[in-house]
């Protein structure tokens, strides 16, 4: 009995030294869950989340206080990377996903007052005071800032275009779900 | 902007295989052994089968409808009356009708329908269903008839037929031990190979089967012409039957080289037992096996090792089913360490080195 | 001829009876000629002529958008009816720009047309693929890659082996084997020519068994002709791909995201050997192609030598009309092919056939569960295990697809061919190289869009950290103005 009693007691007592030295030596700094969230936000620093950037609404997230939905620009595709990144469901029924978009300013209402290229944290709009702003297309990517700025409404947000180089097949459609046997 | 045409990409043709043949070329491979084993043990035994598919099939529909799964196509593809076939075909012919359909709920219902439906079962069903009651009615899982071939004198009439397998017990002074299982029994009261492989039906019997056991264990022959029939219908491949066989041959042959009173030889193991019908229906059924040939190959090895030990060492005679669960355990690991080789690519996935690169 | 073993393929039942032993014909002028602009991998062209003109038969239309492009020349004479967007023969049913051209019945050829290059087989190199480019010739067995680009494949890299590609592989399709009946001098001596341009010694043509005519026909002209041998293949699907054919012919694999031309060996389709005969003895753009118009649906299946531009709707009526309702329209084979939402839509130059299929042809039925056969990994040609991949990407998991060689996969088919399920493999497969496409892409635009980002904010603040000095200085000489003010 007391060889019983005696082995285990020292089997316990190795293994969880060496558990503790495996924490010690195999410490690892900081959480890098936040920087793995931030790499799925789109990076525009755009501040719509609410948050200063990307990287403290990523540290929001990773401390659980942010929603999954919490970046406008980044729409479902996000909001479904940021749930399966941090493993909780989400429920992005009601999400409605208008897609990738790109600014487009109406020439005609626009009274050259600056205030979108102010927004635009990526430069993407060019104008001079009293001239006619332009978004360049390339370099918007739908963040929707101008658009909420714009005094005139002269900003619309539209769908990027599918075309010949970019489409591509849907996922096939599952198998056709059950009827009841009735 | 998808119109009926263009709802789906290619290819727009098909070769002219589907579920349902494949399975029904299986069943035609099985049908010369399961008659002549009909013919062999009797009415009890069409009975026994009969009620093997029959309860199969019931409660099949009956998952499915709770699972508010449609019917069709899983009740007519045949896929479960082939599990219930070979699960019939494992059971002792003169079992009683509660066994059967014991091992019919442990086989459709926990082996394939709790772990998702077709194709998604890890455990090949009708071993889990065999191997479940072997283990809950060792008596009744265990009493072995000898022959008493149809219209012959020592077959029971259809009365007696339904008294066997409705009427609950079998007549004890019928039973007889199967090959397998009376070396070892001889074997645990000290008798050696050498004496006790006197006293079981001789290697020509073996073959054509006329000796106790289960539908399966009787008639190699038989079995083996099944098994030709698929290899050459190109429904199984030669990797799995020929690893298992053959793993099972040279082991016994050489442990026998070795102790031929302790172990026996490499071509009994092979006629004997359950080891044609493992090999060639039940170890190559497609879901519970390794999908790439290299994968099959070690997971044919392993059948044939676990199958060799457990009939060597282990408390059980036959150990087909045994090895066969065990193996399927290890299929998923199999599969994900053992993949076929990219076009392009060498085995640890890099780009081929163009001779001249550095 | 040694052969080499390929792996894994599948055996369909070929079909091609129908059309093979039909001679070509041509195809009546339609009213009118849609030409795209884009009709070749790489950069559109760009018109150089207006809504208007009148052009002649093999006048430029377009010139090359760029190194990787083709440009576009009139098939027949005729005025521009516009130049706008329309459908493009392609599942989306996107439209995209396209030239109108109304035939005016003349068929006059232009005094333009560059002389024929004297002696190809001893001239410069350079001269032959300047006038392959000048001809608009792309890979005619469907890939449609300017063929100019590939025959610059010589400078970069010594090849051994020019390969003529004559297997076609996919059923119904006959056109090659037609080509390779009627015109096999014209084939062999426009191998000869891009062997020259290519600087490759040997020219090999490979022909799958069920060709024994073709084999025979261009065996005899090949005789003629020094450095090229004319060998079967065996009729394996997917033999007329680049990499498996390469493999058959000299036992090497192709490493992956590597061209055949690593291994000293170049594939050109016969079709692109006989237009590179014509561009290079006669000064003759490519302005037609052979098309094999087959199917159940079709009345009267034959090869049919179209004007490019012609309507798909041009070929079918030409050939009898749909004698039912089709269940699919594919351009090319049943295999690779494409399918098309209607008949309005042009052929293009990349177009090998047309073909209207009956529901009992594409033997479709609704997917079943996977069974795990493992057939599809027996015959996959390039040693994937489709039934993961799938199984991955069915749970929106194409990362782990990919991890297992997803863009590897050429696409073949024969995966889904062979599927006792008729599970859609090859759909998932497509989908998630989309996917991944969209993916990248994605990632590109973020790091452009960080990029701009970030040289904003350095912007802002060089400009605010340059206000604050100004501000500094400014501060400190009011500082000694009032100090020295209050001094005085």
């Amino acid at each position: 009995m007391l060889l019983a009693v005696g082995s285990l007691a020292a089997m316990g007592a190795t293994l969880g030294a060496v558990l503790g030295i495996a924490a010690r030596l195999l410490h690892v700094e900081g959480n890098p869950l936040e920087a793995e969230l931030q790499d799925l936000l789109p990076g525009s620093q755009c501040g719509q989340c609410g948050y200063v950037g990307c990287a403290q609404a990523a540290a929001a997230l990773a401390r659980g206080e942010a929603p999954v939905t919490v970046c406008p620009p980044g729409g479902k595709a996000v909001a479904e990377k940021l749930a399966k990144k941090l493993g909780v469901t989400a429920d992005l029924s009601e999400h409605e996903d208008t897609g990738p978009e790109y600014a487009l300013i109406n020439e005609d209402l626009c009274i050259g007052c600056l205030r979108c290229i102010g927004e635009c944290t990526a430069d993407a709009i060019i104008g001079g005071p009293k001239q006619l702003h332009t978004v360049i297309t390339d370099n918007c990517h739908g963040c929707a800032k101008c658009f909420k700025i714009c005094p005139t409404e002269a900003i619309t947000m539209c769908k990027v275009p599918v075309t010949l180089g970019t489409w591509h097949w849907d996922k096939p459609q599952a198998v056709a779900p059950a009827e009841h046997m009735h | 902007m998808t119109t009926a045409f263009t709802d789906k990409s290619g290819p727009f043709t098909h070769a002219p295989t589907s579920v349902q043949s494949t399975m029904a070329t299986v069943l035609v491979a099985l049908l010369p052994a399961t008659l002549f084993n009909i013919w062999l043990f009797g009415w009890p035994a069409l009975f026994l089968f009969a009620v093997t598919i029959g309860s199969c099939l019931l409660l099949e529909a009956a998952c499915l409808s709770l699972a508010n799964k449609p019917l069709q196509p899983a009740i007519t593809d045949g896929s479960v009356v082939l599990t219930g076939w070979l699960l019939a075909m494992s059971l002792p012919p003169w079992a009683p009708w509660w066994v059967a359909c014991i091992a019919a709920i442990f086989a459709v219902v926990l082996a394939k329908h709790v772990f998702g439906g077709l194709g998604q079962n890890v455990f090949n069903p009708a071993m889990v269903g065999r191997v479940a009651v072997l283990v809950s009615f060792p008596v009744q899982m265990t009493a072995f008839v000898p022959p008493h071939p149809l219209f012959s004198l020592r077959a029971p009439g259809l009365i007696d037929s339904l008294r066997i397998t409705f009427g609950g017990g079998t007549l004890d002074s019928m039973t007889a031990a199967t090959p397998l299982g009376h070396i070892k029994t001889e074997l645990s009261r000290g008798i050696p190979v050498g004496t006790s492989i006197q006293q079981v039906p001789d290697l020509l019997d073996m073959v054509l089967g006329f000796h106790g056991g289960s539908f399966g264990e009787t008639s190699a022959l038989l079995i083996l012409a099944g098994g030709a029939y698929l290899l050459w219908k190109r429904i199984i491949s030669w990797h799995v039957p020929v690893a298992m066989i053959g793993t099972l041959f040279v082991l016994g042959t050489l442990f026998h080289a070795v102790s031929p009173d302790r172990f026996t030889s490499g071509l009994f193991h092979v006629i004997s037992g359950a080891t044609f019908l493992g090999a060639f229906f039940i170890a190559t059924d497609y879901v519970t096996s390794p999908v790439s040939k290299q994968g099959q190959l070690v997971y044919g090895i392993g059948c044939g090792l676990l199958t060799w030990v457990i009939r060597t060492f282990a408390g059980y005679p036959e150990g087909v089913a045994f090895a066969v669960l065990l193996m399927n355990a290890l299929t998923p690991i199999i599969d994900q360490h053992v993949r076929p080789r990219v076009f392009g690519r060498t085995r640890k996935g890099d780009p081929l080195p163009i001779k001249g690169d550095k | 001829m040694k052969l080499f073993p390929v792996r894994g393929g599948v055996h369909p039942e070929y079909r091609k009876e129908r059309t093979s032993e039909s001679p070509i014909v041509a195809l009546p002028l339609p009213r009118a000629l849609y030409l795209p602009l884009q009709q070749h991998i790489g950069a559109p062209a760009v018109p150089v002529v207006a809504v208007g003109d009148l052009v002649k038969k093999g006048q430029r239309l377009a010139d090359r958008g760029g190194s990787v492009s083709a440009p576009v020349h009139a098939p027949t004479s005729g005025r521009i009816a516009a130049i706008t967007d329309f459908a493009a023969p392609h599942p989306s049913g996107l439209p995209q720009p396209t030239i109108v051209l109304e035939p005016d019945g003349a068929d006059a050829w232009t005094d333009d047309l560059p002389s024929p290059i004297a002696d190809p087989l001893d001239t410069d190199p350079a001269a032959i693929r300047e006038r392959v480019a000048w001809a608009g010739i792309v890979g005619l067995g469907g890939a449609a890659f300017p063929s100019a680009v590939k025959l610059q494949l010589g400078t970069e890299r010594t090849i051994d082996i020019l390969l003529i590609n004559g297997a076609e592989c996919e059923p119904y399709l006959t056109c090659d084997d037609r080509v390779m009946r009627e015109h096999a001098a014209e084939v062999l001596d426009g191998a000869r020519i891009m062997a020259r341009a290519l600087g490759a010694a040997r020219v090999v043509v490979g022909i799958e068994e069920n060709k024994p005519q073709a084999l025979e026909i261009m065996g005899k002209a090949a005789l003629a002709a020094a450095g090229v041998t004319v060998t079967a293949v065996p009729a394996q699907y997917p033999m007329g791909s680049e990499r498996h054919l390469t493999q058959a012919i000299i036992g090497k694999e192709t490493p992956a995201r590597k061209l055949t031309a690593d291994l000293g060996v170049v594939v050109h389709n016969v079709a692109t050997a006989r237009a590179v005969h014509h561009a290079v003895r006669f000064g003759r753009p490519l302005l037609a192609r052979v098309v094999t118009v087959g199917g159940g649906a079709i009345k009267d299946a034959r090869n049919v030598e179209a004007p490019l531009g012609a309507l798909v709707s041009d070929l079918v009526s030409f050939c009898g009309g749909l004698s039912r309702p089709p269940k699919r329209i594919v351009n090319g084979g049943p295999m690779m092919g494409q399918p098309l939402p209607s008949l309005d839509v042009p052929v293009v130059k990349g177009t090998s056939g047309i073909l209207a299929l009956t529901t009992e042809e594409t033997n479709e039925r609704p997917s079943q569960p996977c069974i795990r056969c493992g057939t599809c990994v027996t015959i996959c040609p390039c040693g994937l295990v489709p039934v993961e991949m799938a199984a991955y990407i069915r749970k929106d998991n194409v990362e782990a697809a990919a991890k297992i060689g997803v863009r590897d996969c050429v696409s073949c088919g024969s995966c889904s061919y062979v599927c006792p399920s008729h599970i859609p493999l090859v759909h998932y497969f497509n989908y998630a190289k989309g996917h991944l496409n969209d993916l990248d892409r994605e990632v590109r635009k973020r790091d452009h869009i960080s990029t701009l980002v970030e040289a904003r904010r350095s912007r802002l603040e060089k400009q605010a950290e340059a206000k604050r000095a100004a501000a500094a200085v400014r501060k400190t000489q009011e500082a000694a103005t009032t100090d020295s003010e209050a001094r005085a």
